[in-house]
């Protein structure tokens, strides 16, 4: 019987025969602490094991990328337990400055296909982009996973999703991962991994696949895989100096537990309605609703090519009177290519807020809550009730959100592009 | 199950029972983690700080940390701990001394958060979407070894509980996947 290639992965990682059911215990290839529960991985390594060493430094991280930098004193302090405990250790600390965790593992060639990595971001499983198994977990997880560089899984079945149709501008792939959320909803891959399939799914670039990848948490999903292309393969190479790159592809007669086919052909503009991400609807259902303020960015939208199509719509334009814009690239290595290639500029001409790198509006207020009675339009992934504070929220593309903000009302970039 | 396995904690659990419905009655699916632990406790490391805030961004919920007891079980439905990573989602039920939840199904990483740290959740699926099985303030009583539950407020049995997996059920005799690693890892 062949095998997927969640199968694979894990097979690579562990002793044991691998089949979906079985528990099996793997070694990790990355394991990371944000500070978002670093603390509280620093605190269960101490209790549990004094003063003793991590397993390999050299493959443990912190990444700093909530609340960055501290705007209060409880996160401030939490970080600082985690770079005094990384000082002792000889662990490396991507700091405040860096951004997005989960994108630094991709951007600094940590993290290459076929990996298993882990750590304090359910939305870790982006590296599934990369063709990597990404593991979002608790603290107590990680704490173990630092001291022992390894963990247990329990190995998932896979969901085979087969993508019909093109995908073509206006239309990006936030609109294809919202319309594959709609699909399987909140529940339709619980405990699974997906593999993506199809025309549409080969045509993305990097930053497209991360978008989809990252958004297989809404699904409930554990991580979703996207073969590697060459150009994907080059990127890794280039990024890490590994000459050596194998990426995991399903075997021919690998056995899914379900197949799904979605066409894609005719597809709209899409939008995740108040307050549950797989609530999906056609842009256009809800045009014309007053929109407050706009996020643009989060690890599912805050790459290079996302604010390329911001910019290119809000290039000589304003955003709307009363329009609050935050604009938060993943990473620094994204802000400081928009400050040289004159992206940040247009941004700012345009009345946008452009902040320093990181998790931005999804995170506990790096750039701020929503009030009640406020609506906001975030190109994040999650919409829950008070999560970013008492207003509604609405998920959109890089597209949606731009076109938004110059009309200040919800509208389908379709109709103006 | 290994026949041997030392059984320090019990496997049997009787408790008063909360049932996580909206105002309406309707079973409440897909409850967030920050519907369980708002993120703006996050910073917040000390277990006993934690079950103050348990359920408070959850409507109609807020005030479950001043009603439950040490011993209580909760039941939910489908896909409970959906969302982030966070433990405190786990922790704020250990430190309010929650005895065990039963829900047709749990986020992946949430599963994972319990199991690790020793507190038990059981599937049991149906047990609130099809109605009449259990109700708030019903007395259960749970057999995590073999998943049968029996409610005796009603009398009688309900089907469905999954019996703990091997490595939920070592993870949980040891304490926690600490202590649990320091018996099988050199």
């Amino acid at each position: 019987m062949g095998k997927t290639v969640i199968e694979k992965i894990i097979a690579r990682h562990c002793q044991e025969e691998v089949a979906p059911g079985k528990v099996v215990w793997v070694d990790i290839d990355l394991r990371t602490a944000r500070d978002f529960g670093g603390a509280n991985v620093v605190e269960n390594f101490r209790r549990n094991y004094n003063k003793d060493r991590v397993a390999d430094p050299a493959k443990t991280f912190f990444t700093f990328d909530c609340v960055a930098p501290a705007n209060n004193i409880p996160y401030a302090n939490n970080q600082q337990i985690c770079r005094v405990f990384a000082q002792q250790q000889g662990i490396k600390v991507f700091d405040v400055d860096q951004g997005i965790g989960s994108h630094i593992l991709i951007d600094k060639g940590l993290c290459l296909p076929g990996y298993i990595a882990v750590g304090t971001d359910s939305h870790l499983n982006l590296l599934g982009a990369l063709g990597a198994l990404g593991q979002g977990m608790g603290d107590v997880d990680i704490a173990f996973a630092f001291k022992t560089g390894k963990t247990w899984f329990e190995v998932p079945e896979t969901i085979k999703v087969a993508v019909k149709g093109k995908l073509s501008p206006p239309l990006s792939p936030k609109d294809l991962t919202l319309t594959v959320l709609k699909r399987l909803g909140s529940k339709g891959a619980l405990g699974k991994a997906i593999e993506f399939y199809g025309e549409a799914i080969d045509s993305l670039s990097l930053d497209g696949r991360i978008t989809l990848a990252s958004m297989v948490t809404e699904m409930g999903g554990i991580v979703g895989f996207i073969t590697p292309d060459q150009k994907v393969i080059d990127c890794c190479r280039a990024r890490s100096g590994s000459g050596k790159i194998e990426a995991p592809v399903a075997d021919p007669d690998a056995s899914y537990c379900q197949t799904v086919e979605i066409d894609i052909t005719g597809l709209k503009p899409q939008i995740s309605l108040p307050y549950h991400p797989s609530k999906v609807a056609d842009v256009e259902e809800v045009e014309g609703e007053k929109v407050d303020s706009i996020f643009l960015g989060s690890c599912t939208n805050g790459r290079w090519e996302d604010f390329q199509v911001a910019t290119t719509i809000l290039k000589g334009k304003k955003v709307f009177n009363g329009v609050m814009f935050k604009a938060v690239p993943s990473t620094r290595e994204v802000y400081g290519r928009m400050l040289r290639e004159g992206l940040a500029a247009v941004l700012f001409d345009s009345g946008v807020i452009l902040t320093s790198a990181g998790c931005g509006g999804c995170a506990s207020g790096q750039v701020g809550m929503t009030g009640e009675g406020e609506v906001q339009l975030s190109t994040g992934n999650r919409n829950f009730k008070g999560k970013q504070g008492a207003g509604r929220t609405f998920l959109v593309s890089p597209a949606t959100a731009a076109v938004s903000a110059l009309y200040g009302k919800i509208t389908s970039p379709h109709k103006v592009l | 199950m290994k026949e041997k396995l030392p059984m320090k904690r019990p496997v049997a659990i009787k408790g008063r029972v909360w049932v996580l419905r909206d105002k309406k009655g309707s079973v409440i699916d897909d409850i967030d983690t920050d519907q369980i632990y708002h993120n703006v406790h996050l910073a917040v490391t000390e277990l006993e700080k934690m079950g103050q805030f348990a359920l408070g961004n959850l409507p109609g919920w807020e005030d479950f940390p001043q009603k439950a007891r040490p011993g209580d079980i909760i039941v939910v439905g489908r896909n409970f701990g959906a969302g982030s990573s966070r433990q405190q989602a786990v922790d704020c039920f250990r430190s309010l001394e929650i005895a065990l939840i039963i829900g047709e199904s749990f986020g992946a990483i949430y599963k994972r958060n319990a199991i690790n740290s020793g507190f038990p959740l059981m599937m049991c699926s149906g047990i609130v979407s099809q109605p009449g099985k259990v109700n708030l303030g019903d007395m259960l009583e749970v057999n995590l070894s073999t998943g049968e539950i029996y409610n005796h407020t009603t009398g009688k049995k309900i089907a469905g509980g999954e019996p703990f997996s091997r490595v939920q059920m070592e993870i949980y005799q040891a304490g926690n996947l600490f202590e649990y690693g320091k018996t099988i890892l050199p």
